[in-house]
């Protein structure tokens, strides 16, 4: 990748991640005043004596409350799924296994020109693999224990590339925040529709104020979904650049295009990865048959494009690398 | 009126040269950091080098001229001095390291040393970081190069101090030979 390009690549997954924590923020405004301008309708009839909402509480703490949420995802967003998928820090290696995953991400982060990433291994027999952090200076590359003994040195290497390039290009800030926010998007419409049960609304008059709280009601039942499809989207077209920009690093695409048709034969899911950081891995860590089926509605929720797809344009480089000679 | 023009050009001017300058400064403080990186990889390389020789010394005893081969280019890839001398004697260490390695293939004892695999791991590990630095050495220096000479900041090399970085040629003659061809069969040709 030409300079001029990663730094766009860079600026871009900046800007989106700025975007991202204000649509969180309004997200969450909206939710909780529009909460209270429906308590305002509902109690505003009820005659003298009753309780009358006037101060717009609930607006107020659901912002606060958000604030703090990306406040938490910014700072800490890399420790938490770190910290869920029960990862542990390789700091000094002790095996030869070890000593081979620290070395090869010493080299990645030397042909990336970017500070060594702090190197994390997740006790799961599965194969996978992800990156998460706020900036290169602030990164983190974690491996599962099966992917270790899966790979020769050669397709790990090209892993930790592809890797490396997610935290390169700025990657990790947007996903580790769609990580942390997708979850509690969810986590708040679910709590609000539940409280919202029971609730009649009388004499409310004005079809304004109808339309207003409809659209309310609305915004709780789709952001769930439609955040899910967002992280899951976002996620599949970095894919493929992170495919192309690791090879570059490492000048190996087979390497990769053998890695990953090795971690796809392996059949079962990545348990330890939550669904909500599935997007964050190198393959999605959900079952893969069920994962492999392919359609227009299904795509929609795959955090990943299909292996096979991936695997046919790593060995369209490096044929055409090798035919260059 | 005509005043306030020329002070405009002026200021557009003056921003343009402290910008040239201070990108031009900026590349060459990445150059001289990439070649570090390299120098530490090939200390750390020229320091796992007795080691290893003294670990496999045992069991290749009948290798001996390859041994001496790789301790003599070790000692001259020490000494050098630049990025041309350094890159043409670390290029004789790695054939020379190359050859060690494919001759240690016959050796079953010392695939199953822990010791020798170890070392082996640390030494393929630093050739490629040696690889990668290299790679990413040449890749600002290229920029380096390029940005200094294209005009208009070729006006501001000569107030940076800024003159072209050499590049890590690969001075590996195996690499750099053209194979010798002979089609002709043993028959005369009609």
């Amino acid at each position: 990748m030409s300079d001029q390009n990663l730094f766009a690549q860079q600026a871009a997954n900046k800007r989106k991640s700025a975007w991202l924590i204000g649509g969180f923020l309004v997200f969450f405004a909206w939710i909780g005043f529009g909460g209270d301008y429906g308590l305002y309708l509902a109690t505003r009839g009820l005659p003298p004596g009753n309780y009358h909402h006037l101060v717009p509480l609930i607006g107020i703490a659901a912002t606060l409350v958000a604030t703090g949420m990306a406040w938490t995802a910014w700072n800490r967003g890399d420790q938490k799924v770190l910290g869920a998928s029960g990862a542990w820090e390789l700091i000094t290696p002790v095996t030869p296994e070890q000593q081979q995953l620290n070395n090869v991400v010493e080299e990645m982060a030397i042909a990336a020109g970017i500070p060594k990433p702090r190197i994390w291994v997740i006790p799961d027999k599965d194969p996978n693999a992800f990156a998460t952090g706020r900036d290169p200076q602030h990164a983190s590359i974690a491996v599962t224990e099966g992917l270790l003994a899966l790979l020769s040195r050669e397709e790990l290497q090209a892993v930790v590339a592809h890797e490396m390039s997610h935290i390169r290009n700025y990657d990790i800030r947007l996903m580790t925040l769609l990580a942390a926010m997708v979850g509690a998007v969810g986590l708040i419409s679910h709590f609000m529709l539940r409280s919202l049960r029971g609730v009649r609304l009388k004499k409310s008059g004005a079809p304004v104020a109808l339309v207003v709280l409809l659209v309310w009601v609305l915004t709780l039942i789709l952001a769930p979904i439609a955040s899910a499809i967002l992280s899951m989207a976002v996620s599949r077209k970095r894919e493929y650049l992170a495919d192309a920009t690791g090879a570059q690093l490492n000048r190996n695409p087979l390497a990769l295009a053998t890695a990953l048709e090795k971690v796809d034969a392996a059949p079962e899911a990545t348990r330890s990865i939550i669904r909500g950081a599935g997007h964050l891995c190198i393959v999605d860590p959900g079952e893969r048959k069920l994962a492999s089926r392919a359609g227009f509605l299904s795509g929609l929720f795959e955090s990943h494009p299909p292996i096979r797809l991936r695997v046919a344009r790593l060995q369209g480089m490096g044929y055409a690398v090798n035919g260059e000679r | 009126m005509p005043f306030v023009i020329l002070l405009v050009v002026a200021a557009v001017l003056v921003l343009w040269l402290v910008g040239a300058y201070n990108g031009l400064i900026a590349l060459k403080n990445q150059v001289v950091n990439a070649w570090k990186q390299i120098d530490v990889q090939l200390k750390r390389r020229h320091d796992l080098i007795p080691n290893l020789v003294n670990t496999v010394k045992g069991v290749m005893n009948f290798e001996r001229s390859t041994l001496e081969a790789v301790i003599s280019a070790r000692n001259k890839a020490v000494g050098a001095q630049g990025v041309a001398a350094t890159a043409k004697a670390e290029g004789e260490l790695s054939q020379a390291l190359g050859r060690l390695f494919a001759l240690s293939e016959s050796y079953p004892e010392l695939k199953s040393s822990q010791n020798v695999l170890q070392l082996q791991e640390e030494l393929t590990s630093t050739e490629n970081k040696i690889g990668f630095a290299r790679q990413l050495y040449n890749d600002v220096a290229t920029q380096y190069n390029t940005r200094q000479a294209q005009f208009p900041t070729s006006l501001v090399a000569g107030l940076a101090k800024a003159s072209p970085a050499d590049l890590w040629e690969i001075e590996d003659a195996a690499e750099r030979a053209v194979p010798n061809v002979d089609l002709s069969l043993d028959q005369p040709k009609a």
